[in-house]
């Protein structure tokens, strides 16, 4: 309701790369926001544009990234707001971010430089974007590894990352990424390379952060388990849309788009040994033969032929705070109206 | 009524596989990674048989160690299909040959594992030809076109080159190379951990309708406990080189006896919101392989560790059909 108590505010990023085969669409006017405090998760299968997107908020695309005109990235500070889109150089970014937004990549390593420790990487960040001193900014760091459950953070402040485990890495990575004290997180894929039980561990580790600090997180996974867990929100996209989004509990128990509603079914689920596996039939389009009119038809065991294959359907709500993009609802919104009408 | 015990087709007897890693002392004994440590197991014929555990708890070694592609240090592993019988610990080269006929793998990694300059029947007919298993080129490619229907691909899909499929298409075609041998058993490794959730299902239905239909057994490796727990009959518990726990698929979920199995079913994140915070979260992580602790493996990380746990490692008992490693599991049990 309130637009200044958001903290990011995505609007029709659209995000094309030009490539051997052509130009590929990753991201197709897509717009969701985050408040502070909040967790959206994103969610939706390999290649759908969820890294992309996320790599889109810090301008951390290559060259042969192309945004339309009508992208805004706004966030919103307790003293400005700036629009990302309109930044031009890496400076400016680093300047007006200010340490506001950190992200944790989906390549395990790719948050660390391979020949530095981990402890002189966050305190050569700390001193850019604070003005704590050396000695300051290295008893920091040090907390901040204890604070995420690094035992002997001592000694860890001295090691290469890829000296640690997979779980001790991870951690690493979150202390770094939260020791700027960071507006919002961009966490992307943060569990997917981890075991189960040492998920559970970032999991609830990163939800007590979120109480302490007050960020806001996005939260980026394939998993809808994690996003059960995790999330307040959800945005659901597929190949390059966003087609589903509202409030954890409504999307997942009332899902309303089909690929939504499929997605579900085809997940085994443990309370119900004997239900059948369930499959969305068919393949994932290659970016390079997008389906016209909605991207999901190609799939969609309920579509509903020429208006499906043409047009592109616009979000309806379904309930409050939860949209989709689908045919079928509008249609069936139009059938409610006129039966209250009648 | 009165189960008909059937003659298992791969039977391990203390299986062990130690890889010696390079020596830092002058002195002493070289150290090693027991990556698979005293493993007793049974698969039998015609069975979907499910193996979990994390990272490093040596599923892959054991898998590759039951198709005799890993150095077995210590133990037995028989195989017996009713036809032949192999001992695999001192097998014949030409015995070798025929066991790899009859047990084959399916790699992890559609995408690695299938060559891009071949066709789609080239890649299928590859172990046909390599094993001389066929007399004729007609043969080869009857049997060809059989497999792939059975996998759902067609003649087109055979005239083309891997990488104008997607992925659930290539985990489709590494079955049909894994299975044109007419195999009686099969490794399955992480199988289908690349694909998404939307596409798994199909490639796991397919797995089991081959498996009924061409009576194979399977070694599902996986560790995803939900696709696990659909798919497979039996199931055994790896943790640090060691099977802490084996029994049939329902009741290891129903009931699970070692606290590394509760453990493990309880972190899976639950689809339902409400449940946050109620799973049991376990403290630590698994140790070095390298330098394993004393006793139970799992005692660094287990709340109901005791003195004996500490010092003297837990043997597998079975009751009902269902092995257990642990001190404490019928104490545990009953509480
Ligand atoms: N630099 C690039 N140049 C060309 N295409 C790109 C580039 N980066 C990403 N893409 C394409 O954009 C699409 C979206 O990719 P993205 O990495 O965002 O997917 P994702 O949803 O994060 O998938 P995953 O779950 O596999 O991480 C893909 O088709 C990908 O191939
Ligand atoms: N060829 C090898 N030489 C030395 N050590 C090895 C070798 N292969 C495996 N190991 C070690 O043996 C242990 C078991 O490895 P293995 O690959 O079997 O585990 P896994 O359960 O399959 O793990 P993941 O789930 O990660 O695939 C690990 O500690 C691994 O580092
Ligand atoms: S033997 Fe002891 S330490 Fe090991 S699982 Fe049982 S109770 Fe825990
Ligand atoms: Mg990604
Ligand atoms: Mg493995």
């Amino acid at each position: 309701m309130n637009q200044n108590k958001k903290l990011l505010e995505v609007e029709n990023l659209t995000l094309q790369f030009d490539t051997d085969e052509g130009r590929i669409t990753a991201v197709d006017n897509v717009s969701f926001s985050v408040a502070p405090g909040e967790v959206l998760g994103l969610v939706g299968e390999s290649g759908s544009g969820k890294s992309v997107t996320a790599k889109s908020l810090m301008k951390l695309n290559p060259g042969n990234a192309i945004y339309s005109p009508e992208t805004k990235i706004k966030l919103h500070l307790e003293d400005r707001s700036v629009d990302i889109m309109q930044l031009k150089s890496s400076k400016e970014m680093l300047v007006a971010r200010g340490g506001s937004i950190s992200m944790i990549f989906q390549e395990p390593m790719a948050s660390f430089a391979p020949a530095i420790t981990i402890g002189d990487q966050m305190v050569e960040q700390l001193l850019i974007h604070t003005d704590y001193s050396v000695v300051k900014a290295k008893k920091y760091s040090i907390e901040m590894l204890d604070r995420v459950g690094i035992s002997d953070p001592d000694q860890r402040f001295k090691q290469y990352a890829f000296e640690l485990s997979g779980g001790m890495r991870q951690r690493a990575m979150i202390a770094m990424a939260l020791s700027t004290k960071p507006k919002l997180l961009i966490a992307d894929e943060p569990t997917t390379a981890l075991d189960v039980t040492i998920q559970l561990q970032v999991i609830e580790l990163m939800k007590d952060l979120v109480k302490e600090f007050g960020m806001g997180i996005l939260f980026i996974t394939h998993d809808l388990g994690v996003i059960a867990q995790t999330a307040d929100r959800v945005a659901v996209m597929y190949l390059g849309k966003l087609i589903e989004q509202g409030p954890v509990r409504d999307v997942i128990r009332n899902p309303s788009h089909p690929y939504t509603q499929g997605l579900i079914a085809a997940l085994p689920k443990l309370d119900d040994l004997d239900a059948p596996l369930v499959a969305v039939a068919g393949d994932i389009p290659s970016p390079l033969e997008r389906p016209s009119g909605c991207v999901f038809h190609t799939r969609c065991p309920v579509h509903l032929g020429g208006q499906c294959r043409s047009m592109v359907p616009d979000f309806s709500s379904v309930a409050t705070g939860h949209a989709v993009a689908c045919h079928l609802i509008d249609v069936s919104n139009v059938q409610q109206q006129k039966v209250a009408v009648s | 009524m009165n189960d008909k015990i059937k003659t298992p087709l791969i039977s391990t007897k203390d299986l062990s596989v130690h890889y010696p890693l390079r020596s830092t002392k002058l002195f002493g004994p070289p150290p090693v990674v027991k990556a698979v440590e005293g493993v007793s197991i049974n698969i039998a014929p015609g069975s979907f048989f499910g193996l979990v555990g994390e990272s490093g708890s040596g599923k892959t070694t054991l898998g590759r160690a039951l198709l005799k592609a890993a150095p077995i240090t210590r133990g037995d592993v028989i195989y017996d299909d009713g036809e032949v019988s192999f001992d695999l610990t001192n097998i014949e080269k030409q015995d070798l040959q025929e066991y790899r006929r009859r047990a084959q793998l399916i790699f992890q990694d559609p995408y690695a594992a299938l060559s891009p300059r071949m066709t789609v029947r080239d890649i299928i007919a590859e172990p046909l030809e390599v094993m001389g298993i066929t007399k004729s080129r007609e043969e080869t490619d009857r049997r060809v076109r059989e497999i792939a229907a059975k996998c759902r691909l067609n003649l087109e899909h055979l005239r083309r080159f891997p990488h104008a499929f997607s992925g659930g298409q290539r985990q489709r075609i590494s079955i049909a190379r894994a299975l044109v041998s007419n195999p009686k058993f099969v490794v399955a490794d992480e199988s289908v951990a690349a694909l998404d959730v939307s596409i798994q299902a199909d490639v796991l239905n397919l797995l089991k309708e081959i498996q009924k239909e061409m009576g194979l057994a399977f070694l599902f490796i996986s560790h995803d406990l939900s696709v696990v727990a659909h798919v497979c009959d039996y199931v055994a518990v790896m943790y640090l080189g060691r099977l802490v726990e084996t029994a049939p698929t329902r009741q290891l979920f129903s009931a699970p006896r070692h606290p590394y199995t509760k453990a493990l079913l309880s972190a899976i994140p639950s689809l339902d919101p409400d449940d946050y915070g109620k799973a049991e979260k376990l403290e630590g992580e698994i140790p070095s392989p390298t330098n394993p602790p004393p006793g139970c493996k799992f005692q660094t990380r287990c709340r109901f560790a005791i003195d004996i746990c500490r010092s003297q490692e837990p043997k597998l008992e079975t009751e009902d059909g269902h092995d257990v490693a642990c001190h404490r599991w019928r104490e545990l049990m009953e509480a």
